[in-house]
């Protein structure tokens, strides 16, 4: 059976659909097999940054209405084949899910994947909690930035209440991913820190993705930064944190660590 | 980054910490709850409205939460035609 997880932060342009991407490419690059769910129904983007957008027939809504099976709709990854995705529907109807139409997607697809990711929208409405209704494991996409903290303590006290785990009296087990870190300006004091926005939000930390031109690029490319630039710090950070997510405990190093002492004096970036 | 700015300890994060800390220990203690603000608004409203027309534009509320103690402020105007009855009874 495998585990359910929803990719979610309440703020929108955190850095979900790119973490889903990231994560879910790493995961699957181990071997697992990978499914990724879109739930940003009306605003799909996980295909574009999966660079699968030229590819989509059916979606999400097709399956939970019947129109399309799962196995038609679900697109295998160019890559790695044993990553997948299952796409948002473009539709503007925000009533096209229903609680029902996703339980019976994400039922089979547990029987079948080792992981199921699900991509959830922005805000906290009918969206973002059925993308976390059916989910085992929660990462938090947090902002080292008081809005995005904020948002992922509202979206924490969901987790806790709204899901059919909480529900049932169980857990949701919860990670907190931080992105966009930048050690320069953490080091000025001009950031949150990394220790009080977990003490904050009283949630272990998964990973701290260092701010890179390099997710941007892979973005551009339709290709998540794990594959596109296994080297880069913010592509590293992801394969660590995917590593812990499955169970793995590495300690934690700060993303601009490995920057030397020539690199600094020479006024080299760190990514 | 210089030298100079190692030694710096007025930085902005402290205060983002601070303001974090006391605004969710305030939120998650009102979850679940209705909004007080909200309820004491529209009941002292509600009163009002019995005696005097209250034109809603000339209605301000403001609110300050602090650390031990918070205010509610509601400004009403009462127009005068007709009402110096009301308000002298005030």
């Amino acid at each position: 059976m495998g585990k359910v997880v929803v990719v979610t932060s309440g703020k929108g342009g955190v850095g979900k659909t790119t973490s889903t991407a990231a994560l879910g490419a790493a995961l699957a690059q181990t071997g697992k097999r990978v499914a990724l769910i879109d739930f940003d129904v009306g605003l799909r983007n996980l295909d574009l940054i999966m660079g699968a957008e030229r590819r989509v027939v059916f979606d999400l809504v097709n399956v939970t209405q019947g129109v399309a099976k799962l196995s038609q709709a679900l697109i295998r990854d160019k890559r790695i084949d044993t990553l997948f995705l299952l796409p948002a529907s473009q539709t503007r109807d925000k009533d096209a899910l229903t609680e029902e139409g996703v339980d019976s997607v994400i039922k089979p697809l547990k029987e079948k994947f080792d992981y199921v990711l699900c991509d959830s929208p922005a805000g906290i409405e009918r969206g973002a909690q059925l993308a976390m209704r059916f989910a085992d494991v929660a990462v938090i996409v947090t902002n080292p930035e008081v809005s995005s903290v904020r948002d992922s303590d509202r979206i924490i006290g969901l987790l806790d209440s709204k899901t059919l785990r909480a529900e049932r009296g169980e857990t949701v087990t919860k990670h907190i991913l931080i992105t966009r870190y930048d050690v320069a300006r953490a080091m000025r004091g001009e950031m949150l820190r990394i220790d009080d926005v977990l003490e904050i939000l009283s949630t272990p930390l998964l990973g701290i993705i260092p701010e890179s031109q390099a997710v941007l690029r892979a973005s551009n490319l339709g290709s998540p930064v794990t594959l596109n630039e296994p080297t880069n710090a913010a592509a590293r950070a992801y394969v660590e944190a995917a590593r812990r997510l499955d169970g793995e405990e590495l300690p934690m190093v700060l993303p601009t660590d490995k920057r030397g002492i020539l690199d600094r004096l020479l006024g080299r970036r760190a990514a | 980054m210089t030298v100079f700015d190692l030694f710096r300890r007025r930085t902005s994060a402290p205060v983002a910490r601070e303001r974090l800390q006391v605004l969710l220990a305030y939120e998650r203690k009102n979850r679940n709850q209705p909004d007080l603000v909200g309820v004491l608004r529209d009941e002292i409203m509600a009163v009002l409205a019995r005696h005097v027309q209250i034109d809603p534009e000339n209605v301000q509320v403001t609110m300050d939460r602090g650390d031990t103690m918070s205010t509610l402020e509601i400004d009403v105007q009462i127009p005068n035609v007709g009402t110096m009855q009301m308000a002298a009874s005030f």
